[in-house]
C-alpha cells in the first residue's frame, strides 16, 4: 500500500521546524508504524539526507520510549496499543498520516520526534518511591496484602510513562502519570506509611514542572496505551488534600527543571575526582 | 551536565492554593455552593406557575430577611470571584504548557461538555451578569417598565421580548452542559472516584443538568407560548 | 595468565557468609569520598547504584536511554524464582541451586549458584517492600507459578509484566538516591571506553547522544550493567538499543569475555514476517503449559490447520518427550521446532513456525479460563498478526532471547581488570549454558543488591588508589583513541546502511551459529564476517555529524563491535567440540539427536583475551569443579 507521511522535522531545540512530505511506496500491511519509519530512514540514508530521528527501544510495547501523535491521537488510532505495535494495516491505501513529535512546555524537543521527558524522572524522584533502603525487608508475607489491593495496585503501576496522557491531554498535565505512582504506592500497605508525605512532594514537584493543571477531562485515559484509569488522579487528589490538611512541618523538597543536556566543556575532568 | 537531577532539592513551603490540585479542590467546594444556588434559585422561580401571587410574595420574603440575604449573597460573589480565579490561573497554565499547538489534534475519549467548560462557563457568566441587570437592578428592560417588587409582571415582560429568552435559554443549555461536567469531575477533584459508582455518578450528573434545564427554560417558553401571562 | 575465581573454601552452604566476613569494609566516613562508577541503569545497574548510594558512596550512573527506567530488563514478562517454599511443594535452597546447575548443563560455577539460590529469598522480600505488586492469593499472601519445566512452583510475578515491576522498584530506588544527591544520573550518554591507568580501571570516555560531547568521568571502581549481546543477530527479543559495545570495548583494554558461544534461543516467538522486520516478539513461556505444539506429519502440507485432521498432525514433543512433552527446556524445544522445519514441515508462508494450539484446551477449560490466563498475550498476538488465537491456532518459532556468556568474573564479580566489576546479564557467571525461565530477574538483582555492595568495599578498602587529572597519559589516548573511531566512522560516506550490515551480519550468525552449529559452518562464518566487516569500513554510510542527536552513529559504534564480537563467538563455538545447554554442535549428539556433553575435555569456563585488531584471541581455561552436583545427562524423555 502507498501512504503519504508528513512528518515533523526540526533539527535541533533552537530549529523552527516544518513539516516534510514523504511518499513511501510499498508499505506492507503487517509492518508495524516504526518499521514503516525504518524503512523511510533506510531510503532516506541512501539517497544522502538525514534519517527521521525517533525514540524507540524495546518495540513490544512496555519500555514507553516511543510514541507521537498520528493524525492527532497519541500513539494512532488504536486503543491501548503504542506504535512499535501498531501494525500498518489499520490505515488505509493512500492515506496521508501526520506525525508530529508530543507537544508540551514540560517535555522540550530535543529533534524531530524525540522529545525530553525528564520532568517525568523529576516527579518519581520527588517521591515516586518507597523510602526502604536494601537490606531493611521483613519476610515477603509478612504484611498480607488482599488480592483486589494488589491487582489495583497493579493496574497503576502498569504505567510505562511514555507520556502520551500529557501529550494528549488539552491542559497538558501530568496528572495521570504522577496519580499513577501515587496510587500504586498509597493502596498497599508497604507505601502506605508515608502516603502524605508522597503526595505532597509529588505534587509539589509536578506542579514545578511546566505542566498544566488537570481539569478532570479525560484524554489521558484514552491515550493511555496502558489503560491507566482516571481512578488514580482522584486518589492523588484525595492523598493531597489528606497530607495538605494533616501534615505539621509543611516543607516539601522540589528540583529546579532543567532543560539543558550539554556537559559545558568538550574535555573536562570530573571536579569529584578522587583522592 | 545530562542528568535527571544536578540540581539539588530546594526546600520550600508546601502551598495549597499555589497547586493546580488544590485549585481544583477550590474550583469543586465553590461549584458545589453555586449549584446549591442554581437549585434553590429554581425551586423559587417554578413558583410562577402558581400565579403572581405566590411569586411576588416569595420576592418579599427574600427582601424581608435581609440580614439572612446579604451573607447568602457574599458567600455566592466570594465562590463565583474564587471559582472564576482558579479558571483564569488554569487557562493561562494551560497556554504556558503547550505553547506550540498541534497541527491536528483529535478528540476521543473526553466528553464535549468537559472540553468546552472554558468557554460555556464566561458566556454564563456574562449571562449571570445580564440576569442580575434585567431583574435585581432593573438597568436593563427592554420595551417595558420595570416595576420594583412586582416580579411576576417583570418576568412575563421580559420573556415577552424574543431576544431576551432566546439569550436565557441558550445561556441555561449553556448552563446545563457546564453542570453536566461539573456536577461529577468536582467529586474527582476532592478526591472520590470509583469504578463502580462513577459511572452512576456521570449518568445522574446528566439527568440533573437536564432537569435543571428544563426547569428553567419552561418559564420563558410558556410565557413565549402565552401559558404564563 | 591464571585464572583466580577466588572461588570460597569450606562447605557450600556456609560460603558466602564466610566470604562476607573475610571481605573488608569501607569507614562510613569515608565512602562519600570514593566515586563509582555504574554504566547502564537495568536491573543490575539500577539496584547496584541505588544501593551503593544508600550506604553512601558517590554515584555516577549513566544510561543511554533518556530515563533509567526503559532499560530492557523491563520487558522480562514470565517472573522471578526463589527458593521461598511457600507453597510447601518440597522447595529448598538446595533445589534451586541444584536445578539451575542441572538447566545450565553443568557448565556454571556451584558457588555463585549456590549463593544465587541463597540470595533469591531476600529479593522477593527486598521487593515486597519497595512496593512491586506481586501476585497475591485471597488471603494477602504471595502467589506462585510453575515456569520452565521445573518441579516445583517457586515463579513470583506480576502478571505478565514482572520484570518491568522489578525495574520500577529499583528504579524508584535509584530516583530517591537521585533526589538525596548520592547519585547523579546520566541518561541519553553512551560509554565508549574504559580507562585504565596502572592496570586499574578508573573511568569511562562517554558520548553525550543530544550534544556529541565526549567527556571523561573518573572514579575509583567501574560497575558495568550493560546486558547481553542478543543483537548480535539482528533479529531478537532484545531492544532496538542492547548493545555489546561497553562490556566489548572493556574487553578489549583487557577484560576477558567468557563463553561467548552460549546463546540462549526462546521457543515461543512470534514467527518473522517480512524483510522489514525489525525485531522478534516474545511470547511468555507459560503459554506452553495449556497449548499444544505440533506440524503437519505431511512435508509442504500447506492446507489451513482446522483442515488437519488429528491423524495427520504430529505433537512431536508430546511424541519424543512423553514425560515432559510441550514443557521441556527451552533448547530442547528450540532444537525441535528447528529440526522440523527444516524437514520441510514448517507452517505459515515461510515455512519457518510451528502451531501452538489451544483448541484442547479451550475445548477441556473453556474460552473464558483461557482468556483468564492468557488473555493480554492472546490481544498481543492479535494485535500483531491479525489472527485470532482462540480460533486459529497461534504460530511460533525459536528467536534468540538471552546470552549466558559475558565478561569473565570472579566470585566478587570482579572481571580481570581490577576495579572494573560486571553484573546481571553482562557477565557470565551464573546460568552455565542454559539460562531457566525466571533466573534473569533473579540473577541481575541479587548482583546489584546483595553482592556489589559488599564486593566493591573490599576493593576500595584493599587498594590505595592516586589521583587521577586531566593531564593524565592514558586518559589523554583513551579520549582520543574514542574521537578517532567517531571521526572514522563518519568520515567513510560509501553506499551501504548500517542496518544493511547488520542485518547481514544478524544472517550469518543465525544461520551458522545459531541453534545449531557444525564446524565446517562456523568457520565460513568467521570467513564472512571477516570480509563483511573490512566491507564496512570501507562502505558504511553514516550520514549528519558528531555533533548532535545522531542515531546511525550511535547503530554505527555498536554494529562495529558486533563484528568482532560475532567472530569471537563463532570461534569459541568452534573450540568447544561439544554440544550442551544452548550451544549445539551438530557433529556432538546422542543416536536420537540429544546433546551431548563432553565432560572430561570440556568441563571449563572459556575465557578469551584480546589480542588485537585482526588476531585471535587468546583462550584462557577456568576447570569447573562439581563437588555437589554430579554432572548426568539431562534427560526430559
Amino acid at each position: 500500500m502507498k501512504l503519504t507521511l508528513k512528518i515533523w522535522r526540526q533539527k535541533g531545540p533552537k530549529d523552527k521546524g516544518q513539516f516534510v512530505d514523504y511518499p513511501v511506496n510499498d508499505v506492507n500491511p503487517e509492518m508495524s508504524m516504526l518499521e514503516c519509519l525504518d524503512v523511510l530512514n533506510e531510503t532516506l540514508i541512501e539517497r544522502g539526507e538525514e534519517p527521521v530521528a525517533f525514540e524507540h527501544d524495546c518495540r513490544e510495547g512496555i519500555c514507553g520510549s516511543c510514541g507521537f501523535m498520528i493524525n492527532g491521537v497519541a500513539h494512532g488510532p488504536m486503543p491501548a496499543t503504542t506504535v512499535c505495535q501498531l501494525t500498518m494495516r489499520h490505515f488505509k491505501d493512500g492515506q496521508e498520516l501526520v506525525i508530529e513529535p508530543w507537544r508540551a512546555s514540560a517535555f522540550p524537543e530535543i529533534k524531530d520526534l524525540i522529545v525530553d521527558r525528564r520532568s517525568f524522572d523529576r516527579i518519581i524522584a520527588s517521591g515516586g518511591y518507597v523510602s526502604v533502603s536494601t537490606g531493611n525487608a521483613p519476610d515477603g508475607n509478612t504484611i498480607l496484602v488482599g488480592k483486589e489491593i494488589a491487582d489495583r495496585a497493579m493496574d497503576a503501576a502498569a504505567c510505562i510513562g511514555c507520556g502520551a496522557c500529557v501529550a494528549a491531554c488539552p491542559n497538558a498535565s501530568a496528572a495521570l502519570f504522577t496519580g499513577a505512582k501515587i496510587a500504586h504506592l498509597s493502596v498497599l500497605p508497604q507505601g502506605e506509611v508515608e502516603r502524605d508525605h508522597r503526595a505532597i512532594n509529588m505534587v509539589a514537584q509536578m506542579n514545578t514542572e511546566s505542566f498544566g493543571g488537570c481539569t478532570n477531562i479525560g484524554e489521558c485515559t484514552g491515550a493511555c496505551p496502558k489503560e491507566i484509569p482516571l481512578e488514580v488522579i482522584a486518589t492523588m487528589n484525595r492523598d493531597f488534600i489528606r497530607g495538605s490538611w494533616k501534615h505539621r512541618d509543611n516543607e516539601v523538597k522540589t528540583i529546579t527543571p532543567m532543560t539543558e543536556w550539554s556537559t559545558g566543556s568538550k574535555l573536562k575532568i570530573d571536579p569529584h575526582a578522587t583522592s | 551536565m545530562s542528568t535527571t537531577a544536578v540540581n539539588l532539592p530546594k526546600s520550600g513551603k508546601a502551598s495549597f492554593w499555589g497547586s493546580t490540585n488544590g485549585k481544583k479542590v477550590v474550583m469543586a467546594v465553590t461549584g458545589s455552593i453555586l449549584f446549591l444556588f442554581v437549585i434553590g434559585h429554581l425551586a423559587g422561580n417554578l413558583q410562577i406557575f402558581e400565579g403572581p401571587a405566590k411569586l411576588n410574595a416569595y420576592g418579599h420574603f427574600l427582601h424581608s430577611i435581609g440580614e439572612l440575604l446579604w451573607p447568602v449573597r457574599i458567600v455566592l460573589i466570594i465562590s463565583v470571584l474564587l471559582h472564576i480565579t482558579a479558571t483564569v490561573q488554569l487557562a493561562l497554565l494551560k497556554k504556558k504548557a503547550r505553547p506550540v499547538r498541534y497541527s491536528r489534534k483529535e478528540a476521543i475519549k473526553s466528553s464535549y461538555a468537559s472540553r468546552t467548560m472554558y468557554w460555556s462557563g464566561p458566556i454564563v457568566l456574562a449571562f449571570v451578569i445580564f440576569h442580575l441587570l434585567q431583574f435585581t437592578a432593573g438597568y436593563i428592560h427592554p420595551e417595558s417598565q420595570f416595576i420594583e417588587g412586582d416580579v411576576y409582571h417583570n418576568v412575563v415582560a421580559g420573556f415577552s421580548v424574543w431576544w431576551v429568552s432566546v439569550w436565557y435559554i441558550f445561556s441555561i443549555c449553556l448552563l446545563g452542559l457546564h453542570l453536566r461536567h461539573g456536577l461529577w469531575s468536582m467529586f474527582q477533584s476532592v478526591g472520590f472516584n470509583h469504578p463502580r459508582h462513577t459511572p452512576i455518578l456521570k449518568g445522574a450528573a446528566a439527568i440533573i443538568a437536564v432537569l435543571i434545564v428544563l426547569g428553567y427554560i419552561s418559564i420563558p417558553i410558556s410565557v413565549l407560548l402565552g401559558i404564563v401571562k | 595468565m591464571t585464572l583466580d575465581g577466588k572461588l570460597p573454601t569450606g562447605p557450600i552452604e556456609q560460603a558466602w557468609d564466610k566470604a562476607r566476613f573475610d571481605l573488608k569494609l569501607v569507614n562510613p566516613a569515608n565512602k562519600r569520598k570514593h566515586t563509582i562508577i555504574v554504566v547502564g541503569s537495568g536491573l543490575a545497574g539500577a539496584s547496584a547504584a541505588a544501593t551503593l548510594g544508600e550506604l553512601g558512596y558517590n554515584i555516577k550512573c549513566f544510561c543511554f536511554q533518556d530515563s533509567p527506567r526503559r532499560a530492557h530488563s523491563i520487558a522480562a514478562q514470565g517472573g522471578i524464582n526463589a527458593a521461598k517454599n511457600y507453597q510447601n511443594d518440597g522447595d529448598s535452597v538446595y533445589r534451586l541451586f541444584y536445578d539451575t546447575v542441572k538447566g545450565g548443563d553443568f557448565r556454571a560455577r556451584e558457588a555463585n549458584v549456590y549463593r544465587l539460590a541463597q540470595i533469591s529469598v531476600s529479593i522477593i522480600d527486598q521487593c515486597v517492600a519497595q512496593g512491586v505488586p506481586f501476585a497475591r492469593e485471597y488471603g494477602g499472601t504471595l502467589t506462585n507459578r510453575s515456569f520452565g519445566g521445573a518441579q516445583v512452583s517457586r515463579t513470583f510475578y506480576a502478571r505478565g509484566q514482572t520484570g518491568q515491576q522489578l525495574l520500577l522498584g529499583a528504579y524508584q530506588a535509584l530516583e530517591r538516591q537521585i533526589q538525596a544527591g548520592t547519585v547523579t544520573m546520566y541518561s541519553r550518554t553512551e560509554m565508549l571506553d574504559l580507562i585504565v591507568i596502572d592496570g586499574k580501571a578508573r573511568g569511562i570516555v562517554t558520548r553525550n547522544l543530544v550534544t556529541g560531547e565526549i567527556d571523561t568521568h573518573i572514579g575509583d571502581a567501574v560497575i558495568l550493567g550493560t546486558g547481553g549481546y542478543g543483537n548480535v543477530y539482528y533479529l531478537s527479543t532484545n531492544a532496538k538499543g542492547s548493545n555489546v559495545t561497553a562490556s566489548w570495548r572493556a574487553h578489549k583494554r583487557g577484560a576477558l569475555f567468557a563463553n561467548p558461544c552460549y546463546t540462549q534461543i526462546h521457543p515461543t516467538c512470534i514467527p518473522v514476517s517480512g524483510d522489514y522486520q525489525s525485531k522478534l516478539t516474545l511470547m511468555s513461556e507459560s503459554l506452553r503449559n495449556d497449548g499444544r505444539i505440533w506440524v503437519p506429519l505431511k512435508k509442504g502440507d500447506k492446507r489451513s490447520p482446522d483442515q488437519i485432521p488429528e491423524a495427520e498432525r504430529d505433537y512431536y514433543l508430546e511424541r519424543r518427550y512423553p514425560s515432559f512433552g510441550n514443557l521441556v527446556p527451552r533448547d530442547v524445544a528450540s532444537r525441535n521446532a528447528k529440526a522440523v522445519c527444516d524437514e520441510g514441515r514448517g507452517v505459515g508462508e515461510s515455512g519457518l513456525g510451528v502451531y501452538l494450539d489451544f483448541g484442547d484446551a479451550i475445548k477441556r477449560l473453556g474460552e473464558h479460563t483461557i482468556r483468564e490466563r492468557y488473555g493480554n498475550l492472546f490481544d498481543m498476538y492479535q494485535r500483531i498478526t491479525d489472527e485470532n488465537p482462540y480460533k486459529v491456532p497461534m504460530r511460533i518459532y525459536p528467536a534468540i532471547h538471552y546470552t549466558m556468556g559475558g565478561l569473565w568474573v570472579d566470585y566478587n564479580l570482579q572481571s580481570t581488570i581490577p576495579g572494573l566489576f560486571v553484573l546481571g546479564e553482562a557477565n557470565f557467571s551464573d546460568h552455565g549454558a542454559n539460562r531457566l525461565g525466571a533466573s534473569a530477574l533473579m540473577q541481575g538483582l541479587s548482583d546489584g543488591y546483595f553482592i556489589i555492595p559488599y564486593t566493591v568495599g573490599n576493593y576500595l578498602a584493599s587498594n590505595k588508589l592516586g589521583k587521577v587529572d586531566a593531564s593524565n597519559e592514558e586518559v589523554r589516548s583513551t579520549v582520543s583513541s574514542v574521537r578517532q573511531m567517531t571521526e572514522k566512522l563518519l568520515s567513510i560516506k560509501g553506499k551501504r546502511t548500517v542496518d544493511s550490515f547488520h542485518r547481514e551480519l544478524g544472517k550469518i550468525m543465525w544461520d551458522e551459529c545459531g541453534m545449531s552449529r557444525t564446524a565446517e559452518g562456523l568457520q565460513r562464518a568467521i570467513g564472512q564476517i571477516r570480509a563483511l566487516r573490512e566491507e564496512y569500513w570501507q562502505n558504511v554510510n553514516v550520514p549528519g555529524s558528531g555533533d548532535d542527536l545522531n542515531q546511525s552513529l550511535e547503530k554505527a559504534g555498536r554494529v562495529a563491535d558486533f563484528f568482532e564480537l560475532g567472530e569471537l563467538m563463532c570461534t569459541d563455538a568452534l573450540e568447544r567440540n561439544e554440544s550442551c545447554g544452548g550451544h549445539f554442535r551438530e557433529e556432538y549428539q546422542t543416536p536420537d539427536g540429544e546433546a551431548q556433553r563432553d565432560d572430561e575435555h570440556y568441563s571449563y569456563v572459556a575465557a578469551w583475551g584480546y589480542q588485537g585488531p585482526g588476531n585471535r584471541e587468546e583462550l584462557y581455561k577456568e576447570p569447573l569443579e562439581f563437588n555437589y552436583v554430579h554432572p548426568s545427562q539431562r534427560s526430559y524423555k
